[in-house]
């Protein structure tokens, strides 16, 4: 019979005829699979993710044993096409334009084609959709047609987007391939079943199989597979004229329904969706007999192998082998294609294996394959926009691609260009314009890539721009409020403070100077109630001085200045000179301290309420400050004067504990003990302090106290974290009932070690100082 | 009617300012190496050539032939022509920096465009009335975006064309206005002056 | 009297028109030029400085006020075109005082020998390193853009600038008649270049052997 083409069909603009070349390799059945010697299986053999492999090397697999899982929703699945043993998963050559290497695995066959354990599916029709999808998807099932997109997703389009047709594409439109024709006339019963099932999970309303009419035996066996199952009703079988593009899938659907698929999208946009006749067969095997996609047909053609024909071939066999197989002859051999003439690409290397997509291998001698004539001049002919397929504009897409004006061979559809070869095939010139047109669509992409990356590198930028400006912010406002408090505290101080020529400069300075003012205060307070038992009168004008000089009191200054005290209970001025020296205090605060001892003898009355009132209120001021620090939520990065405040706080610790200790020795005073014992920090200390003289239980502080005393205690607790966590056996011992938090008391860094010990010396100095100097005074 | 229609296809097509009575050549070669920026100046141009063809028009005839002083025509048109250019820019300057950056001193230059110039004068000459004067400023403005346009589309083509080593650029340039010249000769004689 | 009556004329219509131009510059003001926005979008963002400025946005602002647009080595040729055509100025080549165009590159710390010292963590532009004081330092390769300011900063000198691996999803198609593409023969036979050593001697001799072969199979 004479199949003519079906007349109620429609056509694409352009194509072209070349040379069919196929009957080649149809004179001798499909041949059965050949065992090679390894198996290179790539991990990415489809369009999407690539395969995770599931293996390891030396493992034992069956034939048909998934090796390789999909790797998120667009990927597939690899299976080992026989039995062995996997010797090795590295980096080889892909059977890819570019020669790039990537992850396969490679195995060894052991020769036994042992099947592992299939399941197939006894009935299709009662399992749902999505089930049928899963094992599709199991089956590593791609579009053998040549583009291989992962066959599960393509069945499975969005809910918005009903199917009305499906088309199975059996047009083979390109000249030397004959695969799907063997396949269809040795197998259309199985196509025929791969078709019913698709159509049972995609529900059109009618399934259309384009078939070329240069396949006559193939459109017979496939009328008969359909009349066979009585899906007459369901299965149209349309003859389409012999053109190259036919098998384009917007080229086929335009033919068979008149619809083009709009510009950027899917068949399924209208409709449609559209698979090769090879991934129908897979489609049918996977389902009734549980077999995964492990072989394909493949031609072996072209003068340069001496038999030309379909053989059904394992995927991962290497090329050489399948050469081997059908006797190449390698001095006639001029180029070794992949795909066909159209659309195919060189190879340069035989080791390569055969993938999902490979549906030719083109041996080619020189004269089959001529090297393309050198590249001349565009004569603007438009033999190219004739030809093109797509109605693009060939010609001005060359323009654009080669001058690099990519925004405007988008405009012109560039992205619709199928990439079909016939407008180079017709040019007089011999521009290789497809090359073109790649290059475009790389040097397009690559260039998006890099705006994004540069958009989102501006981001990165921005944000951290932000975020160091922000903490410049807050440095500086810290230290605006720290100054202001300080130029507030000298300024009130110096507003009071008439009879004290020190125009303490230095914060700190005065700092100390309150220290000791409170000191000698307390000093003379004991002397006067020891001696005259007179309270004088409050001079409040002078207490926010004091107090207020103690924002930043330094716990070194509080404990000489107490030490200076107590030596000074017993009578001696002088201690607080030595006492300052043995501790290392700076002249300028040793003359304070003279200063504060002058002013101590001149006024005794003011000292004693001044001292006790400045004890209660001083702490209160560097609690204070402690306060604003904490809300301020200072970090341990900013903590230059924090590790000055918390060094020295430190090395009061156990400066104060030994001073404490010695007193409740000296003075076997139950209450100085059990304060002795209680406190964590120098503000409860303080606070202990001023409970034990002034015999008064301050709730008011306490409640500020617990702010600084967190601050300072986490302060402490971070440096002492980073330090080394050696236990401080000094501290410890310095400190022995007195630390109910260990944690305040572990962390002691060297530093701190070594401070507390010079400030214990420095005690114990002063103490035998003053006694000496006592005698010697007296 | 007619008499306004005849004016239109005098001042684009037979009696074109460009390419026929050859005036306005400086930005038609300077702006036209791409189509973006002909766009815009023939849109600033169309607005200048039109008002001011307007304008001067009602200058010289309420004011400068009633006072008999006529010959202070150019000076006076000048006057026109370069405050519209100064208001035309301050009005791209506002709408499109980028498209005031590109024409860059060509826009100040539709001042000195002697098509600008030439269309003020040569209206007097054909003693057009108010309307006829805004249809012929009109008129040459399209005739002179038309062939800016026609221009700059052929010069982006030839520019990535294989133009032999000793034409490239402007030499091309100049060719192909030629060529176009000769082509709008065609013309002649479709109307009367 | 003529004279005179010309001379207010003329003063007149200046004065007219002033007016108007006077009140077109104040409704018509224009604030920021939006130009420096396009032109950072153009630049490629690594915010290296090897154009002498502070980073990409400084160079954008200085490109509007009238600087050369040829002093980014990363962003090559294609961004001095970019920049040529959005400004409506000359491609220039690229300055080469400020640096080559090299393949994109990313920093690679070479982890044995890092201290923790975190100096390169504060020069990268784009948080692009990850560590602490103390802690092993990182690169984060996918956010570096190769601008080599963390190089300098290292005192043990361990960080290395690596190029980018092409891979399979990077690779695309050279341009046709490229150098790295087939060699372009001449068409016309000439003096001037020898013939290309071909074996064509032997495809002679080839081709009359497979006409001998090959049976007229279509």
């Amino acid at each position: 019979m004479n199949w003519q083409p079906n007349k109620h069909l429609y056509t694409f603009h352009g194509g072209i005829h070349p040379p069919e070349n196929k009957q080649q390799s149809t004179q001798a059945a499909i041949e059965t699979a050949l065992l090679p010697s390894k198996l290179i299986l790539p991990l990415q053999q489809h369009i999407g993710q690539q395969a995770k492999a599931l293996v390891q090397v030396g493992d034992q697999v069956l034939k048909g044993q998934m090796i390789a899982e999909p790797n998120g929703y667009v990927s597939a699945a690899v299976h080992a096409p026989t039995s062995g043993t996997v010797t090795a998963i590295e980096a080889h050559a892909l059977p890819h334009p570019s020669g790039l290497s990537e992850q396969c695995i490679i195995i060894e066959p052991d020769g036994k084609d042992e099947w592992a354990q299939l399941t197939p599916v006894v009935d299709y029709q009662q399992l749902a959709k999505a089930d049928l999808l899963q094992h599709i998807s199991d089956a590593g099932i791609t579009g053998l047609g040549g583009a291989g997109f992962p066959t599960a997703v393509k069945l499975n389009p969005s809910e918005d987007l009903p199917i009305n047709t499906l088309i199975l594409n059996a047009a083979e439109c390109e000249p030397y391939i004959t695969a799907d024709d063997m396949l269809m006339r040795e197998h259309a019963a199985e196509v025929i079943t791969g078709l019913q099932i698709m159509a049972h999970i995609l529900q059109p309303e009618k399934c259309l199989i384009g078939i070329e009419v240069n396949k006559p035996e193939a459109i017979a066996a496939l009328q008969h597979a359909v009349d066979e199952l009585q899906l007459t009703e369901l299965i149209t079988i349309e003859r389409i004229p012999v053109k190259y593009p036919s098998g384009g899938e917007k080229q086929l659907i335009q033919i068979l329904t008149g619809m083009e698929v709009p510009n950027g999208g899917i068949p399924a946009d209208i409709g449609m969706v559209c698979h090769n006749v090879g991934t129908a067969v897979a489609v049918s095997r996977a389902i009734t007999k549980g077999e995964p996609l492990i072989s394909r047909i493949t031609t072996i053609t072209g003068e340069a192998v001496s038999r030309q024909g379909n053989i059904e071939v394992l995927l991962g066999t290497p090329i050489d082998t399948l050469l081997a197989h059908f006797g190449v002859k390698q001095d006639k051999l001029h180029r070794l294609v992949m795909g066909g003439p159209m659309m195919g690409f060189t190879l340069d290397d035989v080791s390569l294996p055969v993938v999902k997509a490979t549906n030719c291998i083109l041996a080619a001698t020189r004269k089959e394959l001529p090297d393309p004539a050198p590249e001349q001049a565009c004569i603007r002919c438009g033999m190219c926009a004739e030809a093109c397929p797509a109605s693009l504009l060939p010609q001005q897409l060359y323009w654009f691609s080669k001058s690099r004006e990519f925004d405007k061979a988008l405009s012109h559809n560039l992205l619709d260009c199928i990439e079909c070869g016939a407008c180079s095939y017709v040019c007089p010139s011999n521009i290789p314009l497809v090359q073109y047109y790649r290059f475009a669509k790389g040097e397009i992409r690559i260039e998006e890539h890099e705006r994004t990356a540069s958009d989102h590198a501006r981001q990165r930028f921005e944000a951290r721009t932000a975020r160091l400006e922000q903490e410049e912010a807050e440095k500086e406002a810290k230290r605006q409020a720290r100054a202001e408090a300080a130029a507030a505290a000298k300024k009130a101080k110096e507003a009071a403070s008439d009879s004290n020529d020190d125009k303490a400069i230095d914060p700190k300075a005065a700092v100390v100077q309150a220290a000791l003012e409170r000191a000698k205060a307390r000093k003379a307070k004991k002397a006067a109630e020891t001696a005259t038992g007179e309270v004088a009168d409050d001079t409040p004008s002078k207490q926010p001085a004091v107090d207020k000089d103690t924002p930043k009191l330094s716990a070194v200054e509080r404990a000489k200045a107490r030490k200076a005290a107590r030596a000074a209970e017993q009578g001696n001025e002088q201690t607080t000179d030595k006492a300052a020296k043995k501790g290392g205090l700076s002249a300028l605060e040793k003359a304070k301290a003279k200063r504060a001892q002058q002013a101590d003898g001149s006024k005794p009355s003011e000292q004693p309420e001044s001292s006790s009132k400045a004890e209660k209120k001083g702490p209160s001021a560097l609690e204070r400050a402690k306060a604003k620090r904490a809300a301020e939520g200072e970090q341990l990065t900013n903590s230059d004067t924090a590790a000055v405040d918390n060094t020295e706080p430190a090395k009061a610790m156990s400066a104060l504990e030994k001073a404490k200790a010695k007193r409740a020795a000296q003075s076997s005073d139950a209450e100085s003990t059990a304060a002795a014992a209680a406190p964590v920090s120098a503000l409860e200390r303080a606070k202990a302090k001023r409970a034990e003289q002034a015999q008064q239980s301050p709730s008011e502080p306490a409640a500020e106290e617990q702010k600084p005393l967190s601050a300072l205690e986490r302060a402490k607790l971070k440096r002492a974290q980073a330090a080394d966590n050696e236990a401080s056996v000094e501290t410890s011992a310095a400190s022995t009932t007195d630390r109910p938090d260990s944690a305040d008391k572990k962390p002691m860094s060297a530093l701190e070690r070594a401070k507390a010990k010079r400030a214990e010396q420095a005690m114990q100095d002063a103490a035998e100082d003053s006694a000496a100097d006592t005698e010697n005074r007296d | 009617m007619t008499d306004y229609l005849l004016i239109i296809v005098s001042t684009v097509l037979v009696n074109n300012f460009v390419l026929v009575q050859f005036l306005g050549l400086c930005p038609f070669m300077g702006v036209s190496n791409k189509l973006d920026t002909a766009w815009g100046m023939s849109l600033a141009t169309t607005f200048v050539l039109t008002l001011s063809s307007v304008c001067s028009y009602l200058v010289y005839t309420y004011l400068l032939a009633p006072m008999g002083l006529e010959y202070l025509k150019t000076i006076s048109f000048i006057l026109v022509i370069a405050v519209m250019v100064q208001f035309t820019e301050m009005v791209i300057k506002k709408v499109s920096p980028v498209l005031h950056r590109v024409l860059g001193i060509f826009l100040p230059l539709i001042t000195t465009n002697c098509a600008v110039l030439g269309v003020a004068l040569l209206n007097l000459n054909k003693d057009n009335n108010f309307v006829e004067s805004l249809f012929y400023g009109f008129g040459a403005a399209v005739g002179f975006s038309l062939v800016l346009i026609l221009f700059a589309a052929m010069r982006e083509r030839i520019n990535t064309a294989d133009v032999p080593e000793p034409f490239k650029g402007s030499a091309i340039g100049m060719i192909t206005a030629g060529l176009m010249a000769l082509a709008f000769m065609g013309f002649t004689g479709l109307t009367s002056a | 009297m003529t004279i005179l009556t010309a001379i207010l004329i003329l003063l007149a219509l200046a004065a007219v028109f002033g007016i108007i131009l006077g009140y077109a510059a104040v409704k018509f003001k224009v604030d920021e030029d939006p130009v420096v926005d396009q032109i950072d979008n153009i630049l490629p963002q690594t915010q290296c400085g090897q154009c002498s400025y502070p980073g990409c946005r400084p160079y954008a602002e200085a490109i509007a006020n009238g600087d050369e647009i040829n002093k980014c080595p990363p962003g090559g040729e294609a961004t001095i075109h970019a920049l040529a055509e959005l400004l409506g100025r000359d491609f220039v080549p690229l300055d080469e005082e400020h640096g080559e165009e090299k393949g994109k590159r990313v920093a690679l710390i070479r982890e044995a020998e890092c201290i923790g010292c975190t100096k390169c963590i504060q020069a990268c532009p784009m948080d692009a390193i990850l560590g602490a004081a103390k802690h092993m330092h990182t690169v984060i390769a996918d956010e570096c853009t190769g601008c080599d300011l963390c190089v300098e900063p290292c005192p043990v000198d361990c960080i290395d600038m690596v190029p980018v691996e092409v891979t399979l999803n990077d690779w695309r198609w050279h341009l046709p008649g490229a150098p790295e593409t087939i060699q372009k023969t001449e068409l016309i036979a000439t003096d001037k270049h020898p013939a290309p050593a071909q074996d064509s001697a032997n495809d002679a001799a080839n081709d009359k052997k497979n006409d001998g072969n090959t049976e007229a199979s279509a």
